[in-house]
């Protein structure tokens, strides 16, 4: 379970999140919120890619101010642009590198290699250069980098933005076969439908945390 | 844009180990410049291409690959046979067109992620000097992953500058890619921390960057 205790972020002398306080223990949650509402600052803070100015970030009983190294095993991210999070050039040696200071056998990383690349039909890209690929599977990649590290919680910050229709379908299917925790920021309203729970963000502040129909009801309604 | 990078293969040359293969490159690359007689360096020559057919590299990447540094070579070949004799504008040729297609050999045929340990590992006893191998790895890999993301943003950027008619402006097109360089950095530096922070010390996460919007 990920829990916030009174938690707010400042940056530059500016509140960026007020006094948030929540326990996010349902198994698919959605953030939504207009830019620069806070959500990206409230995503980045699940994972100890921040720390809060104030109050405290709990990844199971993991402060993120002191154990960042455990929090980030446990909570993965997927950033909005691959590009940004594919590090090495072939597709299998990028998936290799966050495996890289468990040292495993050779054999056993090849095989965690292949299970991560059978997962999204990957397989013929195991020595494709990632800059081949299109945005849809430099996404998986992306997806795909960061749970063979077996994470117990996965972020994503807005990871169907810059896809097309199709490859927004598959990223989207791929998250729905995921058996982790997955908070999702997104403005990909019909990506949250199935979801348990969805978190509005305004100005900083939670505005709606509810079931998706009467949260996404209270987004739209505050954007118009 | 394929980069030189790694050709997947299973000859006698790719599963030699990374080491192996800098180690003779290093070798060859020094004997060619003690050698001069044009009968030797032809001889050179062949036998790196004969190491391209075992290895299996098709002549037409390989050639691909070359390219650019043959034309810079073909200057440097006229320049000397102008300036100097034919003998040495020979010799420049056979040295370098020997020399070149080894290079790119030995980067067809080794992963990236096999050279960066290679690195990691003969840099490793420098750490006790305060210099961190990990990091400097890191550092070499990304600047190979990100050379063909800087050239679609270079591509995207000139075509953006061209729309608004503005391709003859220097500061329209370099004053975006800086700035957009730069957010890909911090953005890569967040998704390694994100990903696992192989590279810097052990510490508290993200205290550095609390106050971090």
């Amino acid at each position: 379970m990920i829990e916030l205790r009174d938690v707010s972020h400042a940056f530059d002398g500016r509140m960026i999140l007020h006094d948030v306080h929540l326990r996010l223990d349902q198994r698919r949650i959605g953030v939504v919120g207009a830019n620069g509402s806070g959500k990206s600052t409230f995503a980045r803070l699940l994972n100890g890619l921040l720390v809060p100015t104030q109050g405290r970030v709990l990844v199971d009983g993991l402060d993120t101010r002191t154990d960042g190294k455990a929090v980030r095993r446990a909570v993965g991210f997927v950033f909005q642009n691959p590009d940004s999070q594919i590090v090495f050039p072939i597709v299998s040696e990028d998936l290799a590198f966050g495996l890289k200071p468990l040292r495993l056998p050779r054999a056993e990383l090849d095989a965690r290699i292949d299970a991560a690349l059978r997962r999204y039909g990957m397989e013929r890209y195991r020595d494709h250069p990632c800059h081949h690929l299109s945005g849809g599977e430099k996404q998986l990649l992306a997806l795909s980098s960061v749970l063979i590290m077996e994470p117990r919680h996965v972020i994503l910050d807005e990871p169907t933005t810059l896809l097309d229709l199709r490859n927004r379908n598959r990223v989207v299917e791929a998250l729905g076969d995921l058996p982790q925790r997955i908070i999702v920021v997104s403005h990909d309203l019909d990506l949250f439908r199935d979801f348990d729970r969805v978190i509005v963000f305004d100005g900083g502040r939670i505005v709606a945390d509810d079931d998706p129909a009467p949260a996404l009801a209270h987004y739209v309604s505050l954007m118009s | 844009m394929t980069l030189g990078l790694h050709l997947p293969g299973d000859s006698v040359i790719h599963r030699l180990p990374v080491g192996w293969k800098i180690g003779c490159l290093l070798l060859a690359s020094t004997g060619l410049f003690l050698v001069s007689d044009p009968a030797w360096l032809a001889l050179a020559l062949a036998g790196v291409a004969i190491l391209v057919i075992v290895a299996r590299i098709p002549p037409s990447v390989m050639a691909r690959q070359m390219a650019p540094a043959l034309v810079i070579l073909a200057i440097l070949v006229a320049v000397q046979a102008i300036f100097a004799s034919g003998r040495e504008a020979l010799e420049l040729g056979l040295r370098f067109g020997a020399l070149l297609p080894l290079a790119c050999l030995v980067t067809f045929t080794s992963r990236v992620s096999d050279m960066i340990e290679f690195i990691e590992r003969i840099t490793a006893p420098l750490a006790r000097i305060g210099f961190d191998p990990a990091a400097v790895a890191l550092a070499l890999t990304l600047a190979i992953r990100f050379i063909p993301v800087l050239f679609q943003l270079m591509t995207e950027i000139r075509d953006a500058q061209r729309a608004r008619g503005l391709e003859r402006s220097p500061l329209a097109f370099f004053a975006p890619l800086l700035i957009r360089t730069l957010k890909m950095a911090h953005e890569v530096s967040e998704a390694i921390e994100a990903r696992g922070d192989p590279a810097p010390p052990d510490g508290p996460a993200g205290r550095s960057r609390a106050n971090r919007k």
